[in-house]
């Protein structure tokens, strides 16, 4: 269960305002890999690029070698072997079980495999007790924790984090991380964080990439890239000095 | 006194039975209409947005003299004899209720946070359970549609007054025979129909929103 990621030559502008500006990046199969950068550099772009949100103006996305489709069915396939986890994820009106099972409902999974798969996944996240609760009431780290759930629970192939922890207490950021080892170690799932907290970075990927002025600037493992990094402005970035 | 009595019992029925059967017929073509409008952009949408606002302040006087034209002998839908019969009656308030519920319905599914799109979108959902998604998130305001139609149906006098033509024991409802009643300086009784018809739209009105209540968050 691991789906190799790569991103060639991608390009994406807003209103003229050129975001990403030729990208490339490979995640091998089932790695956990950091993109780091300061705010407002196309992380988020990039990722939502991968998941068929946005339509670049160049470039390609392959998965395991091969380009993303374009045929509405195939897409869907494919779209269904990725989750991801936005920064701010919405939860659908409707309990804590409505949201988390969401994703096995449109695959079509039934019970008793539809209830026990959702309460295992609510209990990844620490909220199996609060199952039946109103998703409305919840509290951000909780919502975050919700959403992650959600993604993981239809055993995605390739995760896609999006600054998932950003605003969070030490204690929903330590819960949410431990939640992504664990899948990883039970999937061996490919796993893109998107971060500027780079003391994540560093906890949990084995690689790490510094996305900055629209291209990816620097790409090591992790020990390498965070003591010793070979571009200044990736040295300067995770040094604090970064200047924006 | 029995007499008038059972006049009030049928003209109360004969309005619940007009008014929920034109509200029905209305959010059977409006809702399926609305969504379906508010969830993807199709060429002429404005022009359709402007024309269903500007039908939202449509006088029900002129909606019941274009249905009158329509349902005459000498127009084009004489033929079927609806005119001066509660069908008549009940084809006014659909043309009267239909662009308050599509319109409403429309704006709502709309306005829905893109968001909720993008979310089901990533969750893997394909294209119609996309739309069911949207329409369940957006249930709440797609009811609050409905109570404004139905609002309108029961409050509306003009376009079933001038379709239905108020006929003794026929076309009777209760706005129209306020109406005569008030004409006719029978007061006791036109306040009497009055409110029978504020506790008809109490009663509708809580059934309504509670089952609203269900679909909140």
């Amino acid at each position: 269960m691991t789906m190799s990621l790569e991103v060639e030559g991608l390009r994406k502008e807003f209103d003229g305002r050129k975001v990403l500006q030729g990208v490339d990046l490979r995640v091998a199969p089932g790695e956990v890999f950091a993109l780091v950068g300061p705010s407002g550099v196309g992380k988020t772009t990039l990722l939502r690029c991968i998941d068929f949100l946005l339509r670049p103006e160049a470039g390609v996305v392959r998965f395991d070698g091969r380009e993303a489709p374009n045929s509405p069915p195939e897409q869907l396939a494919l779209r269904r072997q990725i989750g991801m986890v936005a920064q701010n994820p919405l939860l659908f009106r409707g309990s804590l079980s409505y949201n988390v099972s969401f994703g096995l409902c449109v695959r079509g999974v039934e019970d008793p495999e539809l209830t026990e798969r959702t309460l295992v996944a609510l209990a990844a996240v620490g909220l199996r007790d609060l199952a039946d609760a109103k998703a409305s009431n919840l509290s951000a780290g909780e919502a975050q924790r919700v959403a992650f759930a959600r993604a993981i629970v239809v055993r995605p192939e390739i995760l896609l984090l999006d600054e998932f922890t950003a605003n969070l207490d030490p204690a929903n950021v330590a819960q949410l991380e431990n939640a992504v080892t664990a899948y990883h170690r039970q999937t061996g799932a490919t796993v893109l964080i998107v971060t500027h907290n780079l003391f994540q970075a560093k906890r949990i990927a084995t690689r790490a990439a510094f996305l900055f002025g629209g291209q990816i600037v620097e790409t090591d493992d992790v020990d390498t890239f965070f003591t010793n990094p070979k571009d200044e402005r990736t040295g300067a970035f995770v040094r604090g000095e970064m200047p924006y | 006194m029995l007499t008038v009595a059972g006049d009030i019992v049928g003209i109360t029925l004969l309005s619940l039975l007009v008014c929920g059967t034109s509200t029905l017929i209305a959010t059977l073509i409006a809702i399926p209409l609305g969504v379906t409008l508010g969830l993807r952009e199709v060429g002429g949408q404005r022009l359709l947005r402007n024309i269903l606002f500007t039908l939202y302040g449509l006088p029900p006087v002129l909606a019941g003299l274009l249905v009158f034209l329509l349902l005459s002998r000498s127009g084009p839908l004489g033929g079927l004899g609806l005119l001066f019969t509660p069908l008549g009656m009940v084809f006014a308030q659909v043309v009267v209720v239909t662009p308050i519920i599509l319109g409403i319905t429309m704006s709502v599914v709309a306005t829905v946070e893109r968001r909720v799109k993008e979310t089901a979108f990533v969750l893997g959902a394909d294209r119609w359970q996309l739309s069911v998604t949207v329409v369940r998130q957006a249930a709440a305001g797609i009811l609050t549609a409905v109570m404004v139609g139905f609002g309108r149906a029961i409050s509306e006098v003009g376009a079933v007054f001038i379709v239905g033509g108020h006929i003794e024991g026929q076309t009777q409802v209760l706005t129209t025979t306020i109406i005569t009643d008030i004409s006719q300086a029978a007061y006791g009784h036109a306040v009497a129909l009055g409110v029978i018809l504020l506790v008809i739209a109490a009663v509708v009105y809580s059934l309504l929103y509670r089952l609203q209540e269900r679909t909140m968050p």
